[in-house]
Order: structure tokens, then sequence, then C-alpha cells
């Protein structure tokens, strides 16, 4: 399906679909995430069987803060589209987990889990993944600094880039 | 490799690292745990896998990444639009030029921009002939670890070859920043395109020779033969591209399912076996190479002359760069020039340098077909001079993934052959 075929297509169904270079998005509810997938794969004329990608972009300031982005590929007819949940801040923000119909989501949801700390409902095992296991807070957060945390190692700390010396 | 028993001394209550990655494997009674890596010779870099074993037989298998991770995606958005070129092409070093072209390609999306034809070209140039590269290291790394060192000295030999080319291009190695947004930061050399021509010829009968060393030796098949099978279904379930994915008989290739840069003007095949083990594996990215050099010597014909960079100037670099002695830099005219001659080239050399290009928002995903597979780049501005949020859907990190599935059941020994045959590079794995 072409991007404007797919627009038109997946209108009738959900409420909030935009095209926008070339591209196909549309956003849901967390509760609506797991229902919305089935129905995208198990359509013939969609068939989107293949989750290309996973991440999360940190709006802080919006509401929901968190933007969980899946892509989703169909193997078949070659079109993708992107379904973005919504996921508000609190003290967890949480999604339910895909890793049952795909498998691949397992690395990318500890991967959001530990940058960002969205929790998955339902993964099999929840951990950091690139972060060190004691790692305190979630780096790609926006409200996280580049620099000026303590490291891990004992007694070594970096400063933020405008504290350093020469 | 060690083995994993008891805790360090003065840390009676902290769990091992060990402990806490085999909590969720079920771990037998009557099983041992061993430690392969970080740092182990055939793990590519520092892959840590935590294996468990019944004798000589894998049981249980437990990836350990994020020893190589860098910070890359919070870094960029620290940084100017156009530096970002510089960070992406450290994650996959392999595949130094994969990255940037991503990278840029999805920048250029939200800029609704397109780099003028000879800059396409240069691009499918150097990312073909990175590929060719790329596989020549993973034909080397895989040849030491499967006992056949002298493939590794041949295939190290042959990329050095590639490599003294894109010195010659973009004044290093690897990391190249060479693909930028709206184009490539600089046109080729005069001499490169007979270079490169002449390397052509060499390359085509060097492959030739690896295949006559390996094809039809019987240990390298009985190391790769049944090895790390891995089915079609399985591939698509677990998020398996590229070269694992052809081997299982899947002719996906975003070249041609979604083409890039004009790609799919150019006349090549996508190779695909059935075996779906490390032997297909092998195969399919010999063929590659040879497909590969095909694109590069259509790419060659295809070098017409003209810009190499978008002309709108609140997008394209302002400076004249070129490759000195010790890389790249400013060329002394352009120098004069804005010192010199024109205040306003200054001013504008100064405002684009430092507060670079602003984007508008939006968002975008953008696929390339990187050595190891799809190599996505989801990238997110919200207007301003730095990238909002940059994704790197690395092949690496999502093949890795299937090294359970690889190995389970099999020996120990050949868990080095089907790590080898994913081709995972760490710095792309943790970014």
């Amino acid at each position: 399906m072409t991007p404007d075929d797919l627009f038109g297509r997946l209108r009738t169904r959900f409420a909030d679909v935009v095209l926008a270079r070339g591209e196909v998005s549309t956003s849901l509810e967390p509760r609506e995430l797991l229902e919305a997938l089935a129905w995208l794969r198990d359509e013939p004329d969609l068939a989107f069987d293949f989750l290309s990608d996973l991440t999360c972009t940190d709006w802080p300031g919006l509401e929901p803060r968190y933007w969980v982005a899946y892509h989703l590929l169909s193997t078949a007819h070659g079109h993708r589209l992107r379904v973005k949940v919504g996921v508000a801040d609190g003290d967890q923000p949480r999604v339910p987990s895909v890793t049952s119909s795909y498998p691949t989501a397992d690395w990318f949801e500890r991967e959001v889990y530990d940058f960002f700390g969205v929790v998955f409902d339902g993964h099999p095992d929840l951990r950091r993944i690139e972060m060190p296991e004691e790692w305190k807070g979630h780096p790609l957060r926006k409200t996280e600094q580049l620099a000026g945390v303590r490291t891990r190692f004992v007694g070594a700390s970096v400063p933020p880039p405008d504290q350093r010396g020469t | 490799m060690t083995s994993s028993v008891g805790r360090p001394v003065g840390s009676p209550s902290t769990p091992t690292s060990t402990e806490i990655e085999t909590r969720s494997m079920g771990v037998r009674e009557d099983t041992m745990i061993i430690n392969m890596g970080p740092q182990h010779p055939s793990t590519h870099g520092v892959l840590r896998l935590v294996l468990e074993l019944e004798g000589e037989v894998v049981v249980g298998c437990r990836p350990v990444i994020g020893y190589l991770h860098t910070g890359i995606e919070k870094n960029i958005e620290y940084r100017t639009w156009q530096q970002g070129s510089t960070f992406v092409t450290r994650a996959d070093y392999l595949a130094p030029f994969f990255n940037e072209l991503g990278y840029c390609l999805a920048a250029e999306r939200l800029l609704g921009v397109e780099a003028p034809p000879r800059a396409q070209t240069i691009r499918i140039l150097v990312t073909e002939l990175n590929r060719i590269a790329s596989h020549l290291v993973w034909l080397a790394t895989t040849g030491l670890e499967l006992g056949a060192i002298s493939v590794m000295l041949y295939g190290f030999r042959e990329r050095e070859t590639i490599l003294d080319v894109f010195e010659a291009i973009t004044g290093l190695r690897m990391n190249h920043a060479y693909v930028r947004i709206g184009g490539v930061v600089m046109d080729l050399p005069e001499d490169v395109p007979a270079r490169v021509g002449a390397l052509l010829g060499t390359l085509e009968g060097r492959i030739a020779e690896y295949e006559e060393l390996l094809s039809g030796n019987p240990i390298w098949h009985q190391r790769t033969k049944g090895i790390g099978v891995l089915r079609a279904e399985e591939c698509l379930r677990l998020g398996v591209t590229g070269p694992m994915l052809r081997a299982a008989g899947v002719a996906r290739d975003v070249r041609r399912d979604e083409p890039y840069c004009g790609i799919d003007d150019y006349e090549f095949d996508v190779p695909v076996e059935d075996s779906a083990d490390a032997f297909g594996r092998y195969l399919v990215r010999i063929e590659e190479m040879r497909q590969s050099l095909r694109i590069v010597r259509q790419a060659l014909d295809r070098l017409e002359p003209g810009p190499v960079m978008v002309e709108d100037p609140k997008v394209r670099w302002p400076a004249q760069l070129e490759v000195g002695p010790d890389g790249i830099g400013n060329s002394e005219e352009y120098v004069r020039h804005i010192l010199n001659e024109s205040m306003e080239a200054l001013i504008h050399h100064f405002k684009i340098v430092t507060q670079g290009v602003k984007v508008p928002p939006g968002e975008v995903y953008v696929p390339v077909e990187s050595p190891r597979g799809e190599l996505g780049y989801y990238v997110v501005s919200d207007g301003g001079q730095h990238p909002y949020r940059v994704h790197i859907r690395d092949p690496s990190f999502v093949n890795l993934q299937a090294v359970p599935e690889l190995v389970a059941g099999g020996l120990v020994a050949d868990v080095v052959a089907a790590v080898a045959s994913v081709d995972p590079v760490m710095g792309g794995v943790d970014r």
C-alpha cells in the first residue's frame, strides 16, 4: 500500500492518524495498544508482521510525557507504520509489553526501561541492559544531565563541560 | 573463561553480575555456568555470554551487553544537527558510512532537501565499498576464530587497501563524518576513480581466492554447516535482518525494497541461500561482496561532474574543505576569503558553524541496508538547532538477541562459529 492508501485505510479504524513526509503514524492510549497491534497484524491487507524498531522520546512539559514509538513493517506488502503510545509521567510510567507477539521487543523494551524508566507490564525479564545494574536514574530522560554525574568508579566524577579545567 | 562459583570477597550481600543474569534462566542443579567474555578473543569486542553447560552441550545462554555503551544517542541531543554525523559514525565502527548516510537521510527528509546527483552517486560508491570492507573483516575474524588463520591475514590485507581509498577520500581510515546533511562534505580527489577502478580488479580476483580456500574446505564445512541454524520464521519473529535473514531464504534487502540514493537504478542481485546456517551466511556474504563490486563499478560510470552539496546556504556547510596531510581541513583559499575579503561570508560561516541549521519539527524513520541488516534512524526534531532525539536501530543489537536460539543444544566450540556468523559489532550494539 502507498502511504496515502494506508493513511485512508487506517483512518477507518483509528481516530488519530497522521501522514507526514511520506510516513504514516498513529497515536494510541496504552490500553488500546495490544488490541491495535493484533488487528494491524491480522488484517490481510495490512499484515504488519515485523517490528523494526521500538524506542521512546521524552517530552517534559507535555501531557503525556513519554512517547513510546513502535515501527512496524509488513514483510509481505513492504509498507511501514509508526504507532506511538503516550505514557503519562507519575511514579512509574507503564505500558503493556509486546514481547509475547513480537519477541524482538525484548531488548528494545529493556533499553527503553533502562534509558527512560518506562515499565513494560508483562515483560519476562525487565532489567537494565546498557547501564550498570546499580545505576541510579534513567539517562536519556531530558531531565538528566549529560555530564556532572558521579560515575560508578570509586572516587571518580566528571564535572559538567562548563566547569572543567583545561 | 572464568567460573562463577562463589562471590568476590568483601561483598557478602550484593549479588554478582553472573547471579543477576542467571536468575531468569531457571538454572538446573546439575549444570555449570560459564562466562565467555566480555574479554574473550572470539566475542568481537566486548560481548559477554553467560552459558549454562551440561558437559560440552549448551543448555542455556544469556548474551550480556553494555560494555561499550558510550551514550551516542544522548550526546547527539547536545550537538548541532551537522555535528551529529561525527557521532553516529562511531556507533557501528565497521560501517561508518552507513551510519552517516542513515542519519543524514533522516535529517534531509525532515528538512525536505535532497542531495544532488553526484553526491548520491558518491554515497553509493563509499557505502558499497564499505560493505566489502566490513564483510572482509567478518571473513577475517571468522577465519581466525575457526582456525583458518591465513584467511585472517588475507581479509585484513584487502580491507586495508579499501581503507587506503577511504583515507584518500575523507582523510581518515574510519569515523569519516564524510556524508553530511545535504550531500557529502567534499568532492572526490581527482585520482580516486582510477584508484577505485584498479581496486575493483584486484578484489574480484581475491574474492575468488577466498572461495577457493574455504568453499570446498572440509574443515570449514564441518565448522559451519548445520551450525547456528535460524529458520526464516524465527528470524522474522526475532527481528533478524541482513545476511542472516537472506541465508534463511528471505530476499529482503532495504536497497531493493526501500531504495535510497537512487540505488534502484543500479543492477545488482540480492543473494539468497536456504541452509539458514553459518555456511549459508558465509555464501551470502561472499556473493554480496561481488554484488557490491558490481554496484561500485556502475557508480564509477555514473560519476558526472556537479555539486556534491545542496545549494541552500541555510543548509550547506559553509566551509570549503580539502584533505591535507593531517586529515580534513579548511582550504587556504576559503580561509583567506572569509578573513580578508568578505565580512558577510565570515558572519555567515560563524552563524552556521556555531548555531547549525534549524530543522522543522517532525519525526522520521529511515532505514538503510548496512552490512549487518536494517540500520534504522528514528530522528525527532522539535524545530530547534539540536536533534531532539536520535535513536539508532542497530542491526547487530537486534540480531544478537537470536544468539540463545543459535547456540542452544550445540557444543561450546560451535558457540564461537554461531556468534561469528551473526557478525555483531559491539560499537553498534551498545552505542
